[in-house]
């Protein structure tokens, strides 16, 4: 019966995120438009856009190897199989166990690696650009992420993300200024990640700042799809990992009512929606940095994930 | 059959008699196919063997042969540890022997190469087995100067007779530093005996005093930084299934050696010892792959590579000796085991890239990265191998380097348990240092696979390369194999490693083959586990979702066309992202702090048809400020020593006096 239970959740989990990450950055968009003034497109847009792109045929360089014709598809199941292990509305995922925090971080870390090494196939100077300064931001993206995981591990004693949830959905946590720094670092990274202003601008084409889109630039039709589905499903990886080891309020635990999953269920939306409305908010806020700005803040990033970390040891001991 | 010790000792009898027998047939058009099978088969055999050994869980076997000293003979052991480590070696052996036997037939000197390779396989295997301090260092040194032999093979090279020059300095060096740790164990009356020492009361400002001596000795053939320099010189110098033995294998040897002095001989140090190799190691890792990051040269930029995951291997076992001085028996064993599974990692995927650099040196004369590009379309099946040795080094799920680096991170995450704060705050930092070093190692091949196989051919060589032959094919192939299997089945070589860190822990990890779906367990489920079949194929599933639902119900449609090129297509393949400047945005992220990189731009005015040009000033401070005033204050001294050469008789006779007269007034305050 548990076996089942966990197979709807994993499943319905799957398909859940899925279905929502085009919306969410439809949403993100529309948000950002009202906000400058500008009706925008609809959020049903991003869906669209996808179905629009599926239907049309690829245009690949002469040169453009198999490596180029597999990467979308690999970066696309790579971020999919991690957003599948993130709880949304419920812990117990069935194959939750397969992989814990710093596997989902290694998983998105292939995605880039496939991604990067795309850009630079096709031999044109705008793949390599793009691949060579994306991989500069994951070079520090990474450790960042992972020294919050270092902070949350060590408070949760698990790296196991249900775990965590579970342990944070709980009334013994309460306030932890390491909490408060490593959740900021996160937010930077996620930024830093998701090619989102600050550190990169996901509305532009063919800017000399520009990084993430530089390196896709030679992608078109179904695999340009895929890409960017693949975008939407980070996008949506990181509020819900934001959401699930910060804020897991209402999240379903295993062994629940089936009455509490649409409950959280709701809940999630909810908190996906304001994710997206302060996204919106702060990128509408901010202007883009200087690609050399960006290891400043990333850095900081690195160092609130560094201080979180050894607060933790400070606070315990008092 | 129970494998023991004397099966290994004659499988080294059969290197060293194909050495005589290379001597033998020294111009023969056969040798070469003779030679390498020969190895192939022997190291095979002893592969097995040690394989077996471990799997059985077998007793360890001694014998004494009555060779070396006359009063001591040749002490020869077989226990868990060195067998796992003889299974390294032969397996690397092995590898390496099979892409000798197509590689071997371009080398343009065979006579240099063919003694000295089996030499050097049963160096590194007598090297692991010797149970005495005479015969450990007997062999090490046998072990170097056969390595030395093999990188000073095209000794008329440019560079390679200065690397080999470095080598040997470095290589004696390190040995005299063992020399004087073992001379530290054996003390006035312990004796040779590897029993003996382990038996004998070692006090801590001794105990010090050696792990300072090992962390040299051993330290300095592994890579250590500061001690690295000879290693990005001498390991691209030897051909190319050398290079991948000495970086992948001997490096392993060195590291063995400081386990087995550190961890068994000395007994468990204390927790600050666990600090020292632990921010040793950290610190390295990170320099060497940046180093790695700023090479254009491939086989030196996987010489520099070695350096950042003997690091890693490093500060894994410094957080063994951290857990194991406070007595955290079973996080000792996470650790430790973490670290031999990247010795075995390593020497997997750091073979299968020295083997494919080798491939690609052969059929296009060129190990310049900026002088290659395109590879992916002549030699398509080197280049796959080469990607999965790139995805297994970048420590990328689902392939192996992820698992071993997975579990440093586990054995991280139990710093909470140290009593001590320094401990509590080094690891961490530690843990982000090696957290670094992974996200940089990813950065550094996807430059390395990038610039090399992927983009248009930088040179007339690269545009008309071809692929390899076929026994260098199958030694990539078997060992890429090798990485996704130890990939998606990581339990079962943690099950195979859990006797040597039984023997040398006292603890193991949970035995993990009775988890459900192999997946791996370091502590507790609620806690962290991973699945490294299930996460592979998840990914093939949803991939191949994909791929169906696009294919079928949306568009597969294909149209060939030029790259596009903002309206300025295809000026010349110089035009590609450079290995160079693909790393620049790197170099001025790190490089102004550790390289003192500064870039000039030489602008010409207006109207000046002179090309504008940048120029990069990069500084290696290891050497400048480190080897540079060592190796002046050398000359100097010698400078004045000579001069004591070219005394008058008179001047000879009063310095002896002098002499003599200061030696007696010692020996009367001293007594």
């Amino acid at each position: 019966m548990v076996v089942i239970s966990d197979m709807l959740v994993q499943l319905g989990q799957m398909t859940l995120v899925l279905l929502l990450a085009p919306l969410l950055t439809g949403v993100v968009r529309k948000i950002k438009a009202r906000l400058l003034r500008r009706k925008g497109p609809s959020v049903f847009q991003p869906y669209r856009d996808l179905l629009r792109l599926l239907r049309k045929e690829v245009v690949l360089a002469e040169n453009a190897s198999w490596l180029f014709r597999v990467t979308p598809y690999v970066t696309f199941a790579a971020i999919w199989v991690a957003a599948a292990l993130v709880p949304t509305f419920a812990t117990g995922l069935q194959f939750s166990w397969s992989a814990d925090l710093i596997a989902i971080v290694a998983l998105l870390g292939s995605a880039r690696f496939f991604l990067a090494l795309a850009g630079m196939d096709v031999g044109t100077s705008f793949g390599g650009i793009g691949s060579s300064r994306e991989v500069m931001i994951a070079a520090l993206a990474e450790p960042a992420m992972m020294l919050m995981v270092f902070c949350v591990a060590l408070i949760a004693g698990s790296t196991q993300l249900s775990t965590v949830a579970t342990f944070m959905a709980s009334s013994q946590v309460g306030l932890r200024v390491s909490l408060g720094m490593a959740m900021i670092a996160l937010i930077m990274v996620a930024l830093a990640e998701n090619a989102r202003i600050p550190v990169d601008n996901p509305a532009t084409h063919l800017e000399l700042t520009m990084v993430h889109e530089a390196m896709i630039l030679e992608y078109s039709g179904r695999h340009l799809a895929m890409i960017e589905f693949g975008a939407f499903l980070k996008l949506l990886l990181y509020i819900s990992l934001i959401i699930c080891v910060f804020f897991p309020w209402q999240i379903t635990i295993v062994g629940a009512a089936p009455l509490s999953y649409v409950v959280s269920v709701g809940a999630y939306l909810f908190k996906l929606a304001l994710a997206g409305f302060l996204l919106a908010l702060f990128e509408t806020a901010t202007a883009k940095m200087r690609v050399f700005r960006v290891p400043e803040f990333l850095g900081a990033a690195l160092m609130l994930g560094l201080l979180g970390t050894l607060l933790r040891f400070v606070s315990e001991s008092f | 059959m129970i494998p023991g010790v004397d099966q290994q000792v004659w499988c080294v009898a059969a290197l060293l008699g194909t050495t005589l027998l290379a001597i033998a047939a020294n111009r023969s058009n056969k040798s070469t196919t003779v030679v390498y099978g020969a190895t192939l088969v022997i190291s095979l055999i002893a592969f097995a063997r040690a394989l077996s050994f471990l799997v059985a869980h077998a007793e360890a076997t001694e014998m004494v042969l009555p060779i070396g000293l006359p009063w001591l003979g040749s002490h020869f052991r077989l226990d868990a540890l060195a067998a796992f480590f003889l299974a390294v070696v032969n397996l690397g052996g092995a590898a390496a022997s099979l892409y000798g036997l197509g590689y071997g037939s371009h080398e343009s000197a065979p006579h240099r190469v063919l003694p000295f390779f089996p030499a050097f396989l049963a160096g590194m295997n007598l090297v692991v087995l010797a149970d005495d301090a005479f015969t450990f260092l007997l062999c090490w040194e046998f072990m170097s100067l056969a390595s030395w032999a093999l990188v000073m093979a095209h000794h008329r090279e440019a560079d390679n007779a200065r690397a080999g020059y470095v080598y040997l300095v470095m290589a004696s060096f390190g040995t005299l530093a063992l020399l004087l740790a073992f001379g530290l164990l054996s003390g006035a009356g312990v004796g040779y005996g590897f029993a003996a020492i382990r038996s004998a009361p070692h006090a801590p400002s001794e105990a010090a005093l050696v792990l300072a001596l090992m962390l040299l000795g051993a330290g300095s053939k592994a890579g250590l930084v500061p001690l690295h320099v000879w290693l990005p010189l001498a390991h691209p110098a030897a051909p190319s299934h050398v290079s991948a033995l000495m970086s992948g294998v001997m490096t392993k040897v060195a590291i063995y050696g400081f386990i087995r002095v550190v961890f068994d001989l000395l007994g468990p140090p204390g927790w600050s010892a666990g600090i020292v190799v632990l921010v040793l190691g950290g610190a390295t890792a990170v320099m060497g792959i940046l180093y790695a990051l700023m090479e254009n040269d491939i086989k030196r930029l996987l010489a520099y590579s070695t350096i950042e995951n003997v690091g890693v291997i490093f500060a894994s076992l410094g957080l063994a000796l951290a857990f194991q001085a406070n007595g955290l028996g079973l996080a000792a064993a996470l650790a430790f085991t973490a670290a031999l599974f990247h010795v075995l990692n390593h020497s997997f995927f750091k073979s299968l890239l020295f083997f494919g650099a080798g491939a690609v040196l052969t059929s296009t004369g060129e190990r310049d990265m900026e002088k290659l590009g395109g590879l992916i379309h002549r030699m398509p099946l080197t280049s796959f191998a080469f990607l999965v040795g790139c995805v297994a080094i970048s420590a990328l799920p689902p392939f192996n380097g992820f698992v071993s680096e997975w579990l440093v991170f586990q054995a991280v995450l139990r710093s909470p348990d140290l009593p001590q704060w320094g401990l509590k705050i080094m690891v961490p930092a530690v843990g982000a240092l090696l957290a670094l070093a992974a996200a940089l190692a990813a950065a550094c091949f996807v430059k390395a696979f990038g610039v090399t196989f992927l983009g248009r051919a930088r040179s007339p060589v690269a545009a008309a390369a071809g692929e390899v032959d076929r026994c260098s094919l199958a030694a990539m192939y078997g060992l890429a194999a090798l990485c996704f299997l130890a990939g998606i089945l990581p339990g079962l070589v943690i099950d195979g490693l859990a006797p040597v860190a039984q023997a040398i822990i006292g603890h193991r990890m949970p035995v993990q083959a009775n988890d459900p779906w192999l997946s791996i367990v370091p502590i507790a489920e609620s806690r962290s586990s991973y699945n490294g079949l299930l996460v592979f194929v998840f990914i093939t599933a949803a991939a191949s979702l994909a791929v169906y639902f696009i294919h079928r119900f949306a568009s597969r449609a294909i149209r060939r066309g030029p790259a596009w090129g903002c309206g300025f297509a295809d000026p010349t393949p110089a035009a590609q992202y450079s290995g160079a400047s693909f790393a620049q945005p790197i170099r001025r992220v790190f490089g102004t702090l550790i390289f003192q990189a500064r870039e000039h731009v030489d602008m010409p005015s207006p109207g000046d048809p002179r090309p504008a040009r940048l120029t990069v000033d990069m500084h290696d401070l290891v050497w400048e400020r480190l080897y540079t005033p060592l190796t002046k204050a050398v000359w100097f001294f010698a400078d004045r020593l000579n001069q004591l050469q070219f005394l008058t008789i008179r001047r000879y006779l009063s310095l002896v006096f002098a002499t003599l007269v200061t030696l007696l007034l010692v020996l009367a305050i001293w007594s």
